[in-house]
Formats: structure tokens, C-alpha cells, sequence
């Protein structure tokens, strides 16, 4: 809402400059945006051209004399409307315009200028208010401008302007009027009447026209019917506000509709009577039902846009635009004035898909019907006094509005409660008082008459927070809430997680949810029947699809890295993945990984990663929260075709599978890039025995080293199960420490070398013990996969 | 016979003195004191000297050849130590070169912010509690006071997937699902950290982006205790001595309802481009639960109030480590991460 100083001066005495006014609003929560003065230029002086010869240089400049008060300076001026007797407005050498303009003595090809000759665009003038004379050259200012005088008073656009940025419940600041009972109340100033005096002829309306509303969706409808007006330019005070007020002045009448809802916040519309048919119909439109608005755009409605008809068909779009067909025009004569009330959710909705305007803004947030009287009142004394209207008598009218006060009691103990503030009684009647409620003290009790106006009142909180705007809550002494003490608690497990991966030489990362659905579902297995949660409007092509792995977001960091010529990338992020599964949507907690390049590096030393290094990341988180021995890495036939379909591995953990591990395709990925992801909801969801203590033995282990020559295709995991089922409980633990094939190896065959430890809690084992055991081991190689002993 | 051993022994301990290896010294070992040495040669021959000098000599003998097998030890030992020395010399190397790089792994920004208010509030005896980000649009606005069609909604525009399904727009979403998933309406201390979406995009705001809500509800919960426990918040967060500023604000689900600034932590509020030379910098919103949301969600309004706040967590994460745009939080761009691996502050 931009506010005009003047224009909210007419109603309330304002004693403190412009930058107090913002910010006193401001603490009283009504923020601002911006405070400025409507024309912010220096140095400006009315002048009057007295002579006017063509540039010797120049087709379009003129050389011009121009009389400013005091002296007559040389200006060289290109607009093409300048010419002898002109009144102007001179900016004088040092001016400073806006867009941080200063005006400097200049040579204009060959010729001296000292100061310009403004356009009214040139003070600061959006080009949107402007007439096309305006737009097109230098303002001319009328005969009685006396030279040497301040032309922006002349002109009165001597305003001030304040941008707030409103709450949405404050729907009454939307009014001048509004305005100034916010600022009475702030400043204990009195509010003034608004003029809404004019005389009214002795036909009545009721006798020929009539108003009907069939819809629940208009509580109160009235018509007021004017004669014979004058359309024409209005007056420079009604011109400048609507300026100031961020709205363009067409003619009077036009300007007196927009100026009276300015004024009073309840949006008018107006007709050219002989253009209705003695009828308004208030209903709602029918599917399809065709109309054409003010901006000659035919419109396509729908049940749910509450429509003004004259009996047959629409007319206008109630709350939103008005119809072409009935506009008011340069030839109408009579007017009916239309000020009604329209459900706020249903204008919202249409305002949304057609337009959103001043009108409809207000209508959303509700209005005082008390006002609706007062804006067609309003709109009799102006267009009597600007457009010679004769007013006739009697108001055509369907009212089914509750226009009394809102009644609230309301204990001082429970302001003082609420506040945590001890506000004397004084303070608090003196509150309602300068917000212009009226209140009686019974008691302990306020008996509280909130005026509709505030629409925003309804129950005793509304008043606590009006106590504390106005008197204020600076003084309440900050204090902790008196509470039972408790441990607090959180997510301990998923923070130790991240602080593990971050021990594992992992970078944390943080991506949007949002990507495109040609990604959502890739690079994961997802459940059968799973679908990707698309938005129904998206902001953009690239996000329109909720997630269900988060390595497609781990895949575009590590793009953008390498773009970067980032080549070590190790991270991770903890987040949430989504689908959509038959009507439920699942939302799943996940730990993703992405590796490549180098792990660690050094002049000796340095690990490139590779499928067993996200292993060992893999394994190192799963034995980190207690899963060692529980888990294996099971390979599948069907992968998504993101993946190399030979270095990628499903994660099972007591036998359900939780997650990936793999590199991604080699045709789509030239680096060997490696990514992994485990759903923690399903991992963290398995039971983890507690962490004990296990008795070291007293006897020293020993350890053997066997290798064996098996099938090339036979995998590590099963040769070292076997080897665990046959040893029995005398192997402490066996490790692969080589892989080898070729010179020495038959074709198609490879040789695994095991370093396998023995022991025993009760005693040293004898060598022919440990014999036994490796014996055994090697013929359930031997049967099982054909393995030779390697000697 | 003594001066010839006093001869043996001064022209043994010259070599032994001069002797520059290991093979030098032996030969000088075996030509005094070996089988056939010189030393050996005269205990050999005590037979010709006459019966009364024999021990004198022979003594003289021993004392002599433990002198010089003492000094042979020494020079030897010298020797030794000198080869080692010599040996670990090749093995020099150049420890100015760099040191093998251990990744050390970073915590993002966000993370670290939302990790030091939960620690500051479980201190507090708050629980950390958790929701859906794919939220209904009962819980996110309805149960919060935003019936359909309220104005307000427009403060928020939102990501829906369905008529009734959304993104959440806000962590306040979580404070019906605490009201509600609470069947005994007993009291109420908790936060709320999380992602919320928002369809904006420029660069101070993300259309994803981290929040913090804190919900307390108990018999006689006021303004001040608001005041108070957000007075800890910003100055464990921000710094000690920052003024908080109360300013009257709407929210649909609280009232009263205010929004917080602090002033400004840059310019101690003389005014700079972080505050837009105002001094202040909003930092919260905040409130007394509305009494719609109380009743909506089983607790009795005549009965408990409470408050609640909420704050950004990508501005507390820039304001914290000065990043001045916010779409850096979220491009994770490797050089960036890796200047959040130190420990917390």
C-alpha cells in the first residue's frame, strides 16, 4: 500500500517528518518498504521561455531564453513542444534529478546550456501516469505559473510517499481512512470526518431500478444513481494522490471511483447507466459463459466466479473487472454507482487466474459495510462537486450485513498473563481509547466494542496484541519459561552417522528434492509399482519431480565439480527420497555416497578409488552401526542400466536387501565414478545388539597362509563362507591378501591366497590340530569348487 | 723382558690409535693377543725366565692384554656406530616434502547450524522432533489457522503435488503433528529443524531452504518467556550482546504475534548494507499460540497458552561463516565444502 502523506492529512494531524512516521508505523508492525518524497529533485524553479531559435547545429534543438524568476539563463532544449511563452519547469544547474542525475552547465554543440527544461518522466514520473502530450515532451505548466516559483507546490506534487509492506489481516490500512486512525492511534490524535455531504433530487431509484443477488457469495449490494455529469480532467489534487497512490488518472469520474476507494478501502464500480436495463443481477456465472472486460479481453468463465449481469447476460466480473459493454465512457451522462461486498475466497480465486487489482486485493481480506454507505455518500459529494453530477435520491439496495461493533470482555490479569507484563488499567483503557474502541471497566473486566473497521478483532488475543502494539513491549523483561526439568533428546544416530562419513574423508553435501522427472527414478531400485511425485506446478522444467534417490543429485554435484576441474570428489548427503505408491506417498530416509578420483594421495603413496574402496566405505558405516558379520554384497542380474552391470552390487543385511554399491555405466561416465545409497529408515529399523565385551584368549593365535586355484567366475564371498563352515569355530578369521592370475596359472583360473588365523579360548592348538582343520578346509574346497591346493 | 712387553703394548696402541676399519683392528687383535700373538708368544715362553719373575710377568702379561682389548672394544664399537651412522645416512630423506593428504571429510554449513541449536535446546530439556516434508495441506495451513482460501496462504506460495498434498511450506507444519501425536495434551518443549520449499528463487531466497520451529505449550506461558528463551537462541547463535527488537507482525497461527530483529551484529547497529541502514536485522518470526491452533488441535485455551518461533537456517549458516549468497550453500561446489572440515567454533 503506498501511502500519500497529503492525501492522509486531510484526516489526521501528522507532526513528525517522514522517516519517524515510516518507522513509528513500523514498530507499531506495520513495515515499510520505502519513504521518499513523490518528486525527488532539488533546485527546480517555474520558468518562462521568452525567446526560442533554432540550434545553428542542430534540426531538433533550440536555443532558448528562459526568464527564471531572478534572471534569464540560456537553455538549449531538444523537446519538440518548447516554444516562446511556455511556462516550464527549469531545473537550474546543481539539480539534482533522479536516477542520480545532476544538472550541470554544459556545451550543446557549440552552444552554452546552464539548466534543463523537465518532462515530467525526467522528475521521477512513472511513464504509465503520464498523458501522451506529457510522454512526448516537456511539461507544460499552465498560464498562472508565476517564473522563479517552486513548481512541484505549484504543480502540488509536493507529497510524500510511504511503501508498506502490510500484513495480511490489516485489510482496513488498505483505506486512508484506515491510515489514519493507525497513525491517531499511534500519535493520540483525532480522526476527522469525512465530507459526505451533497444534495439529492427528488426522483427515487426504486422506481426504476432494480438489484437482486442470488448467490450466498455478495452479502450486501448497493446501486446509487447519478445525472448528467461532466466527464473531464480532474482536478490536480485528485490527479496527484492517485499518483502518489500508485494508480493512473483517466478522467473524473473514472478518478473519483478510484480515489473514493482510496479513501474509504471499499472498491467501487461504475456504470454508464443507459447502457443497463433498470436491472443488476448478482449470481454466479455459468460454466462456459462468455464476457468482455475493461481490457477487451473476452473471457471464458466458470461456476465459480461470482458474476455482475443485467438480467441476460454478464456484464462484469464481480470484485475483479468490469464488462467493456457497460464502461463509462467520454460520452456518458448518468452513472449508477455500484458498491457491494463479494466473498473474499471466491474473488481471490477468480482475481488469481484473471487479475489481480486494487479492487480484488481489498476485497480478499474483507470489508466494513459501514463503509459500503459511506463510499457511495463519498462518491455523491465528489462527483457532485468535480463532475456536476445531480444526485438522485434513494438507494437501490439488498443488505444482509451485520454492521455492529464486536463485543470482547477481557480481564487485565489476562493482558498481564499473556504479556508477561504488568500494564497499569490507565494504560490499558487509554489503549482502546486513542484505537477508537469504546470501553467500560466493570471490575477486573473490559467490556471491549471493537468498530467493524477492524476486522481483524474477534477474540480477547487480538486485543492482547493491540495493547502491546500501542503501548508498547520494550519493557517486558525476558525470562525462561518455568518448566520440569527433562533430558532433551534428538536424533543421536543419524548425526553419529554423518559425523562418521565424515571421519571416512567424506565431504557433506546439501541438494534440492526437486529434479527433473526424467531423473526422479533413476539410478535406484525402486519398489514395484513405485512412481515418481510429480509437482502440479513446477517453477521450472528442470525441477519438476520429487526425488527418489539421491544420487541423480550427487551425480550433478559431481558434474558441476568436474566442470570445475574438480577431479577428487568424495561426498555424501543424508536426505530424503519420495514415491508414490498406488494413493500413498512414502518418504524415505537415505545415506548416499559418491566417490572418484583420489582417495588419498601423497609422494609415496596414493589410492585412486575404485569399487573397493565404497566397499570398504559401505562395510565401515554397516560395521560402525553394528551390522558386522550381517551383512553381504549380492549380485544381480537385473541393475538399473545407470550401473556398469559387472562392478555393481546389491547391499543385503539379514537377508533384505537396503541399498546399492557399484560404478556407474563407463558409456556415460568416462571416470571411473562410484556411488552407493542404503535407505537408513529400513537399515536403523533392525535390531542391533548392545556393544559387550568379548574375553581375549590367553593363548596366542597362529596364523597359516593356503592359496588355491579355482574358476576364474567363482566368487571370493562363497570360497570364504565355505571355508568358515569348514574350519569350524578353531578359525578366528580368514583374509584374502592376493589375487592372481596369469604365468603359472591355467587359462580361465585364478589364484586366491587366504591368510587364515587359529585359535582357541582353553588352550594353544597343536600343529596337528591346525593340520586337521587346514585339511579340511581344502577338500571342502576341492569338492565344492574344484579348487587346487597351490604349493 | 718387561721393556719388550712395554714395547708390545706402546706400538699396539698406536695402531689400535691409528687403525681406520674394522679388518685393521683384527689384524692388530691377532698379532697381539691372537694364538700366535705376540702378547700369547711371551706367556709361551715363561718357561726360560727364572721361577721368581714369572708371576710378576705374567700378571704384567694379563694386565697389558685386557688394556688392549679394552681399547681394541672401544675402537671397534666407534667403528660400528659409524657404519650405522653411514648406513642411515642413505637413508635420508626429505621430510619438507608434502605429507601424504588424509581426507578429513566437512560437515555442511546447514548441518553445523542446525546441530548447535539442537545441542543449545536439548540443554534446555527440548525434544528434537521430526516430520513429513511431503506434508498435507491439513496439517501444513488448515490445522494452523489457514482455513482454504486465506489470504494469507499468499505469503506462502506453495509446491502442491495433489489438491491436498504439498511440500511443506513451513516447520510449523510439525507443530500439529506434536499437538496431535500427544494424546495426553501434557505440556509441550520441542524444535523442529528441517527442509521447507517455497516457490521463490533469487539470491537471498532458495525454493528449498532450512527452518527452525520451537513449539512450547504449558499452563502460564507468556511473552517474556518467549523473550527470554529467544534472547539465549540469537545470543548463543549470533553473539552475546545483541539487543533483540519485539515487533508487532501477523502470523495466522500465533497471537499476539512479533517479529524479532537483533541489531545488527555487523555495524552494532550504526547502520551498513547487511542492515540496509537500519541497525536491525529480522531474524524470527514468533508468537502466543493462537487459540484456534490450541482448540484445533486438543488443548484447551483457557487452560494453556504457549509460543512458538521460527527462523531460517541458510541465513544463520551465512550470517555464521559470512557466505554471502545463498545459492553457495546449496551448489556444493567441492572448494566450498572443504573450508567447513575444521572442528565447531
Amino acid at each position: 500500500m503506498k501511502l500519500s502523506t497529503n492525501f492522509v492529512k486531510d484526516y489526521v494531524d501528522i507532526d513528525v517528518d517522514l522517516k519517524t512516521l515510516a518507522e513509528d508505523m513500523t514498530k507499531a508492525g506495520n513495515e515499510y518498504d520505502s519513504a521518499e518524497k513523490l518528486i525527488n529533485a532539488t533546485n527546480l524553479v517555474i520558468g518562462e521561455v521568452l525567446e526560442c531559435e533554432e540550434h545553428p547545429d542542430s534540426d531538433h534543438l533550440h536555443v532558448c531564453k528562459v526568464n527564471v524568476g531572478n534572471e534569464v539563463l540560456q537553455i538549449v532544449c531538444g523537446a519538440p513542444n518548447v516554444r516562446v511563452g511556455l511556462k516550464v519547469v527549469v531545473a537550474l544547474e546543481g539539480a539534482k534529478l533522479p536516477g542520480d542525475f545532476t544538472i550541470k552547465r554544459s556545451t550543446i554543440r557549440g552552444v552554452e546550456s546552464c539548466g534543463m527544461m523537465c518532462s515530467l518522466a525526467e522528475l521521477g514520473i512513472e511513464s504509465k501516469f503520464l498523458t501522451d502530450k506529457d510522454k512526448n515532451g516537456i511539461h507544460e505548466l499552465p498560464e498562472n505559473a508565476i517564473p522563479g516559483e517552486d513548481p512541484i507546490k505549484f504543480m502540488k506534487l509536493d507529497d510524500e510517499v510511504i511503501d508498506f509492506d502490510l500484513t495480511a489481516n490489516r485489510g482496513d490500512l488498505l483505506s486512508i481512512l484506515g491510515m489514519a486512525y493507525e497513525i491517531g492511534a499511534i500519535y493520540d490524535k483525532k480522526v476527522r470526518d469525512i465530507d459526505l455531504s451533497h444534495k439529492e433530487n427528488s426522483e427515487d431509484i426504486n422506481n426504476e431500478f432494480k438489484v437482486e443477488v442470488n448467490t450466498d457469495n455478495c452479502s450486501i449490494f448497493l446501486a446509487k444513481k447519478v445525472k448528467n455529469v461532466t466527464i473531464k480532467e480532474s482536478p490536480d489534487f485528485i490527479k496527484n494522490r492517485l499518483i502518489a497512490s500508485g494508480i493512473r488518472p483517466i478522467n473524473n469520474v473514472v478518478d473519483i471511483s478510484n480515489y473514493v476507494m482510496l479513501e474509504t478501502g471499499q472498491p467501487l464500480h461504475y456504470y454508464d447507466a443507459d447502457t443497463l436495463n433498470g436491472k443488476i443481477e448478482v449470481r454466479m456465472a455459468k460454466n462456459g459463459e462468455k464476457l468482455t472486460t475493461l481490457d477487451e479481453i473476452e473471457r471464458t468463465l466458470k461456476e465459480d466466479d461470482i458474476v455482475i449481469s443485467d438480467g441476460n447476460k454478464a456484464i462484469g466480473l464481480a470484485g475483479v473487472m468490469g464488462g467493456l459493454e457497460t464502461e463509462i465512457t467520454e460520452n456518458t451522462k448518468n452513472i449508477i454507482i455500484e458498491a457491494a461486498i463479494f466473498d473474499a475466497i471466491k474473488v481471490r480465486k477468480t482475481s488469481k487466474e484473471i487479475l489481480r487489482s486494487e479492487a480484488s486485493s481489498r476485497f480478499e481480506k474483507g470489508l466494513d459495510p459501514n463503509r459500503t454507505y459511506m463510499a457511495i455518500e463519498r462518491s455523491c459529494n465528489l462527483l457532485e462537486k468535480y463532475a456536476d453530477a445531480e444526485v438522485v435520491s434513494g438507494l437501490a439496495k439488498f443488505d444482509e450485513t451485520n454492521k455492529e461493533d464486536t463485543k470482547i470482555d477481557i480481564t487485565f490479569e489476562k493482558i498481564n498473563n499473556v504479556l508477561g507484563l504488568e500494564v497499569p488499567k490507565d494504560a490499558v483503557v487509554d489503549t482502546f481509547r486513542r484505537l477508537g474502541f469504546t470501553s467500560e471497566v466493570e471490575g477486573e473486566t473490559v467490556h471491549v466494542s471493537v468498530p467493524k473497521r477492524r476486522l481483524d478483532i474477534s477474540i480477547k488475543e487480538d486485543l492482547i496484541e493491540e495493547v502491546g502494539r500501542i503501548y508498547g513491549v520494550d519493557n517486558i523483561q525476558g525470562k525462561l519459561p518455568e518448566l520440569p526439568m527433562k533430558a532433551g533428546s534428538y536424533n543421536k544416530t543419524i548425526r553419529q552417522i554423518r559425523n562418521k562419513m565424515i571421519a571416512l574423508g567424506l565431504n557433506e553435501t546439501l541438494s534440492y528434492i526437486l529434479v527433473n522427472d526424467k531423473e526422479a527414478l533413476k539410478y535406484a531400485v525402486s519398489p514395484e509399482g513405485a512412481e515418481g511425485i510429480g509437482l502440479l506446478d513446477p517453477m521450472t522444467e528442470e525441477r519438476n519431480t520429487l526425488r527418489y534417490s539421491i544420487i541423480p543429485s550427487l551425480v550433478k554435484i559431481y558434474e558441476y565439480n568436474k566442470a570445475r576441474s574438480q577431479k577428487d570428489i568424495c561426498i555424501f548427503e543424508i536426505g530424503k527420497g519420495f514415491y508414490k505408491k498406488g494413493e500413498e506417498y512414502v518418504e524415505n530416509t537415505k545415506l548416499s555416497v559418491l566417490m572418484t578420483g583420489e582417495y588419498y594421495a601423497g609422494i609415496t603413496d596414493n589410492k585412486q578409488v575404485d569399487f573397493y574402496t565404497i566397499k570398504g566405505v559401505t562395510e565401515e558405516i554397516l560395521n560402525y552401526i553394528g551390522y558386522e558379520g550381517r551383512y553381504s554384497f549380492v549380485i544381480k542380474n537385473e541393475l538399473p542400466k545407470e550401473y556398469h552391470p559387472y562392478q555393481t552390487a546389491e547391499i543385503s543385511v539379514n537377508n533384505d536387501i537396503v541399498g546399492i554399491v557399484g560404478r556407474l555405466h563407463p558409456e556415460q561416465f568416462k571416470d571411473a565414478v562410484y556411488v552407493m545409497e542404503i535407505s537408513l529408515d529400513k537399515l536403523l529399523d533392525k535390531k542391533v545388539g548392545k556393544m559387550k565385551y568379548k574375553e581375549i584368549s590367553k593363548y596366542p593365535s597362529v596364523k597359516k597362509d593356503i592359496a588355491v586355484v579355482v574358476s576364474k567366475d567363482i566368487e571370493a564371498q562363497s570360497i570364504a563362507m565355505a571355508i568358515k563352515k569348514a574350519a569350524g569355530k578353531l578359525l578366528l578369521s580368514s583374509n584374502v591378501f592376493d589375487v592372481y592370475e596369469g604365468i603359472g596359472i591355467e587359462p580361465g583360473k585364478k589364484s586366491l591366497a587366504y591368510s587364515l588365523e587359529f585359535g582357541a579360548q582353553d588352550r594353544t592348538l597343536t600343529d596337528e590340530e591346525i593340520a586337521t582343520t587346514i585339511d579340511k578346509i581344502v577338500t571342502a574346497l576341492e569338492k565344492e569348487f574344484k579348487a587346487e591346493l597351490r604349493k | 723382558m718387561k721393556e719388550e712387553i712395554e714395547k708390545i703394548k706402546k706400538l699396539a696402541k698406536e695402531q689400535i690409535e691409528k687403525s681406520i676399519d674394522l679388518k685393521q683392528l683384527d689384524d692388530i687383535r691377532v698379532k697381539c693377543l691372537g694364538k700366535k700373538g705376540e702378547l700369547t708368544a711371551i706367556l709361551r715362553g715363561m718357561g726360560e725366565i727364572a721361577a721368581e719373575q714369572r708371576p710378576v710377568i705374567g700378571s704384567m702379561v694379563n694386565t697389558v692384554r685386557d688394556e688392549l682389548e679394552a681399547l681394541i672394544k672401544e675402537k671397534e664399537e666407534k667403528f660400528k656406530e659409524d657404519m650405522l651412522k653411514l648406513e642411515l645416512q642413505k637413508e635420508k630423506i626429505d621430510i619438507t616434502l608434502p605429507a601424504t593428504k588424509i581426507k578429513r571429510g566437512s560437515k555442511h554449513p546447514v548441518n553445523r547450524v542446525i546441530e548447535e541449536i539442537e545441542d543449545l535446546f536439548v540443554s534446555m530439556g527440548y525434544d528434537v522432533v521430526d516430520g513429513p516434508e511431503l506434508e498435507t495441506d491439513e496439517y501444513c495451513f488448515e490445522r494452523l489457522n489457514l482455513p482454504k482460501g486465506h489470504p494469507a496462504r499468499d505469503m506462502q506460495d506453495s509446491f502442491y503435488v495433489t489438491t491436498e498434498y504439498l511440500l511443506r511450506t513451513q516447520t510449523s507444519a510439525v507443530q500439529a503433528r506434536v499437538m496431535m501425536a500427544n494424546e495426553e495434551k501434557t505440556p509441550i518443549r520441542v524444535i523442529c529443524p528441517g527442509k521447507t520449499y517455497r516457490r521463490d528463487d533469487d539470491a537471498t531466497h532458495s525454493h528449498q531452504f532450512g527452518q527452525v520451529e520451537g513449539l512450547v505449550i504449558d499452563k502460564n506461558i507468556s511473552l517474556a518467556d518467549l523473550k527470554g528463551t529467544l534472547e539465549v537462541f540469537v545470543h548463543k547463535m549470533l553473539g552475546e550482546n545483541l539487543e533483540l527488537r519485539f515487533r508487532p507482525s501477523y502470523f495466522p497461527f500465533t497471537e499476539p504475534s512479533y517479529e524479532v530483529d537483533v541489531s545488527c551484529f555487523k555495524c552494532g547497529g550504526k547502520g551498513c548494507s547487511l542492515c540496509k541502514q537500519t541497525g536491525w536485522i529480522e531474524i524470527l518470526g514468533s508468537g502466543m499460540v493462537h487459540p484456534n491452533v490450541l482448540k484445533m488441535n486438543g488443548y484447551d485455551p483457557e487452560k494453556y497458552t504457549g509460543f512458538a518461533f521460527g527462523t531460517g537456517l541458510d541465513r544463520l549458516a551465512m550470517f555464521k561463516f559470512g557466505i554471502p549468497d545463498i545459492r553457495l550453500l546449496y551448489t556444493n561446489d567441492i572448494r566450498f565444502l572443504n573450508q567447513f572440515d575444521r572442528k565447531d567454533d
